[in-house]
């Protein structure tokens, strides 16, 4: 587990309660912020991640190396410009950047593993508002998230009305869906089938990566859409490592440069992920159902909010489709809440509003603006 | 409150007549030309509905609240009395249910703006009748192969499509040449109507 910088990593003063009923505490807040918070304190774009995302949105990630996962949209000058914004973006409680996880040291000094209570995408943005307490920061301008975050996005608003002028919800639902439920366990069903497992309690030897692996391979497929996959990969065939271009193994190698690619997306993946985060983090999606604790009536949900809403969806996203969209938005104005939605042209799936959608940018800044 | 800026004469109608601080939704908001001039010139907070979604993009860019959908298939997800006003702007000839998007106008809006091009105008006439070809005209400047509108009707037959759903007319506005005329006549002088209805 990355050490936690101490200027942007906090502990929060109270223990956490938890939907599960049980309670989270010490709990440890890792964050990043980019550009300055105005005397006011009333310029905060809160950025919330999704499921494999973290706090480095616009920064170098520190284990890879890579840019931010949203540098292309956060900068200086950028859609969500921090010449303007101060962006504070949270690693969420569950997780394997700093923030309280399966991997942080337990009760007993040793990682909880598997005795890490379950956590859900509630409990997230509570410990986030928990944050913002300790900030000083009242209302945020703007609260933004994709996917997952678009989930922690819509549940900060619901949970915690008032405190955001602004919520931006790309490529979300109000609820993980049963096939997005199905996708998630067969994840999860290769980590503990990873002779490695342990029950979770590998962190003294060998971590189950090939299990995180093949769930990472999975989940990137619902990533993509089937027509983006066949203009990048098509069915072409990799040079074999004896030279010959384009040939058939006859064996189980990665013969098709499409397996290539999701080998190598699959242990770069364990090298900057926690196994137990991603059963973790991917439970509490499966959990998310906005509407439940409201009489299953999205609507009520948004009763006493007072934000401004917009959401965003991609014509190719099978996995949060523009359906689960359109269903947000129905229940907002049903609930008399101000609401734009827009679906986006992107050959890139789900992925689309991590890339260069065509109009995301513009929407993005008009929106947040 | 600052005048109204230069807008479409129906636009202009409909902005100079909704009182400040009412619920309006317009369907059909293009770009949000008349969003944009309610909110900023009778601090209005008017929602629209718009099937393109370019255009959405650049209402949401413009910071207006704007939902890509069309009349038929996503009015009906709006709840009772959400608005006061409801607006379709030359959009009611291009429907293919337009009885039913009457009662949806005044099921999600208490009273709803309703303007399009008339087909009785004296050039349509002259086409039709004398030409003997589909009208092509500034009103209608598509040729029958390449228009939306595929429900094109007159002055006459609004109003009676209002009567019928039990509906009543409570201002008319008629348009030529870009300029408002006068009601005499209008079924073949205006080339564009404007009625606001309520419920009857």
């Amino acid at each position: 587990m990355p050490a936690c910088n101490p200027d942007l990593c906090l502990t929060l003063p109270d223990p956490l309660p938890l939907d599960s009923g049980a309670t989270l505490a010490p709990v440890t807040i890792a964050y990043q912020q980019y550009g300055e918070l105005s005397p006011e304190r009333d310029n905060v774009v809160l950025i919330f991640h999704a499921l494999t995302g973290d706090q480095y949105v616009a920064s170098p990630h520190p284990a890879t190396g890579k840019p931010g996962w949203w540098d292309r949209m956060v900068g200086p000058r950028k859609p969500i410009d921090t010449n303007r914004f101060c962006v504070i973006s949270t690693n969420v409680i569950g997780g394997c950047m700093g923030s309280t996880g399966p991997a942080s040291e337990g009760p007993d000094g040793k990682p909880y593993g598997q005795r890490f209570p379950v956590v859900t995408i509630h409990d997230m943005v509570r410990a986030i508002a928990g944050l913002l307490d300790v900030l000083e920061i009242d209302k945020v301008h703007a609260a933004v998230g994709g996917s997952m975050g678009g989930m922690q996005a819509m549940a900060f608003a619901s949970d915690f009305p008032g405190r955001a002028e602004r919520v931006l919800v790309l490529a979300s639902a109000a609820r993980q869906s049963a096939q997005n439920i199905a996708f998630h366990e067969v994840g999860r069903q290769a980590i503990m089938a990873d002779a490695n497992w342990n029950g979770g309690a590998y962190y003294d030897g060998a971590h189950p990566d090939a299990g995180l692996a093949v769930a990472r391979m999975a989940a990137h497929i619902t990533y993509l859409s089937e027509a983006g996959l066949t203009e990048k990969f098509g069915r072409r065939l990799q040079q074999r490592p004896d030279g010959s271009d384009g040939a058939k193994s006859f064996g189980f190698e990665a013969d098709f440069q499409v397996e290539s690619y999701l080998r190598y997306q699959g242990s770069g993946f364990t090298r900057r992920f926690d196994a137990n985060s991603y059963l973790y983090i991917t439970r509490a999606i499966d959990y998310f159902d906005l509407a439940e604790t409201h009489g299953g009536r999205l609507a009520d949900a948004f009763a006493h909010t007072s934000s401004r809403f917009c959401i965003v969806s991609f014509d190719t996203d099978w996995l949060y489709t523009t359906e689960e969209s359109r269903h947000i938005v129905r229940a907002l104005n049903a609930a008399g809440a101000p609401v734009s939605f827009v679906e986006l042209s992107s050959p890139y799936g789900h992925d689309g509003f991590l890339l260069d959608t065509p109009g995301l940018d513009e929407v993005v800044q008009g929106f947040v603006s | 409150m600052s005048t109204l800026p230069d807008l479409r004469p129906d636009l202009a109608a409909i902005a100079g007549t909704i009182p400040d601080g009412s619920r309006v939704l317009d369907i059909g908001c293009g770009e949000g030309t008349l969003l944009a001039a309610l909110a900023e010139h009778k601090g209005i907070d008017a929602r629209g509905l718009e099937i393109d979604p370019e255009r959405v993009a650049t209402c949401v860019s413009r910071g207006l609240s704007v939902v890509q959908g069309d009349a038929e298939a996503d009015l009906v997800h709006y709840p009772d009395d959400a608005f006061d006003y409801a607006i379709l702007g030359q959009t009611i000839q291009m429907v293919d249910r337009p009885a039913e998007v009457i009662d949806a106008l005044l099921r999600v809006g208490r009273s709803a703006f309703v303007s399009f091009p008339n087909f009785a105008h004296w050039r349509m006439r002259v086409a039709l009748g004398l030409g003997g070809r589909m009208p092509v005209t500034p009103a209608l400047p598509e040729s029958w192969h390449a228009t939306g509108n595929i429900r094109n009707l007159t002055v006459v037959d609004f109003k009676e499509l209002v009567s019928d759903r039990g509906a009543r007319i409570e201002r008319s506005w008629y348009f030529a040449k870009g300029r408002e005329i006068g009601e005499f006549g209008a079924n073949l002088r205006a080339e564009f109507a404007l009625f606001l209805i309520g419920r009857g």
